[in-house]
């Protein structure tokens, strides 16, 4: 959302991100797509080789694309295997009863920090 | 396979018995400002979700502008939801990639680093995002006479 109101004023933007979904749901002008676990946008910790890269690609695609909701995919993987890809926000069975307390501490949290004005203004 | 994020973020937080769904931001017309000049003539800057200031309250937190030259050597990144069990984010360069932006300003690819990067917190109120946070980024953009804004969320 924040880049679609750059764009509206005149400022050209590129998201780096791995949440296709999301990003792709929201309108987002151009967006350059790395496969990789959320937390590294950019890409592995400590690649800077991988990293510089997709600067590179981030850049191209701003002095190339043409028009909006552009996205470009890198080639890069975290890994040769995709078994990382069920750990994010996975659910099992045995986590039931904690999903549910952690529930309940966030709502506790919400409202503690409602009645504490601890609110935007 | 993409990982589908908006169904796992449904699922998790139904598992955790909150009752209404997170309603993502939908669009169907996308605004699009074309680059009016050449890369090695733009003036760049980078927009974040990591914290710079962990020791404001998360639900107090609005956009904020720091200048480059003050970026801290780690951001807190810990309320932040990335996945935990698979990576980290001890390398800042791997969400927050300024030395490489300067290499680019000294190799003539990128014409300058603003002399701000921007913090954008991630909201649950999209209203907020929308009416406060963005334009108070477009407002400082303009004063740092921006031309390319790289957002990078975690």
């Amino acid at each position: 959302m924040t880049a679609r109101t750059l764009e509206q004023n005149g400022i050209s933007t590129i998201v780096i991100g791995s949440a296709w979904d999301i990003l792709e749901r929201c309108g987002t002008p151009r967006v350059l797509y790395n496969d990789l676990p959320l937390g590294n946008p950019v890409g592995k910790p400590f690649d800077l080789q991988m990293q510089t890269k997709t600067m590179q690609y981030a850049l191209q695609l701003l002095a190339e694309a043409s028009e909006p909701a552009t996205i470009l995919e890198s080639p890069f993987q975290w890994q040769s295997s995709s078994a990382w890809k069920q750990h994010f926000m996975e659910i099992k069975p045995e986590m039931r009863d904690t999903l549910r307390q952690m529930g309940e501490e966030n709502r506790r949290q919400r409202a503690h920090n409602r009645a504490q004005g601890l609110v935007r203004k | 396979m993409k990982i589908q994020y908006i169904k796992r973020t449904r699922d998790y937080y139904r598992a955790q018995g909150f009752e209404q769904d997170y309603t993502w931001a939908e669009n169907t017309a996308t605004p699009f400002q074309p680059l009016l000049k050449p890369l090695a003539d733009c003036v760049v800057t980078l927009v974040t979700t990591a914290v710079t200031e962990p020791e404001l309250p998360k639900p107090s937190r609005t956009a904020k502008r720091y200048r480059f030259d003050d970026t801290p050597a780690a951001f807190d990144t810990s309320e932040l939801s990335w996945d935990k069990t698979t990576t980290h984010t001890r390398d800042r360069g791997s969400y927050f990639p300024m030395e490489i932006l300067k290499d680019m300003v000294d190799q003539g690819t990128i014409g300058a680093l603003a002399d701000h990067y921007h913090f954008v917190p991630t909201e649950y109120s999209q209203a907020n995002t929308l009416n406060k946070d963005a334009p108070a980024i477009v407002k400082a953009c303009i004063q740092d006479e921006v031309d390319v804004a790289i957002l990078i969320p975690l």
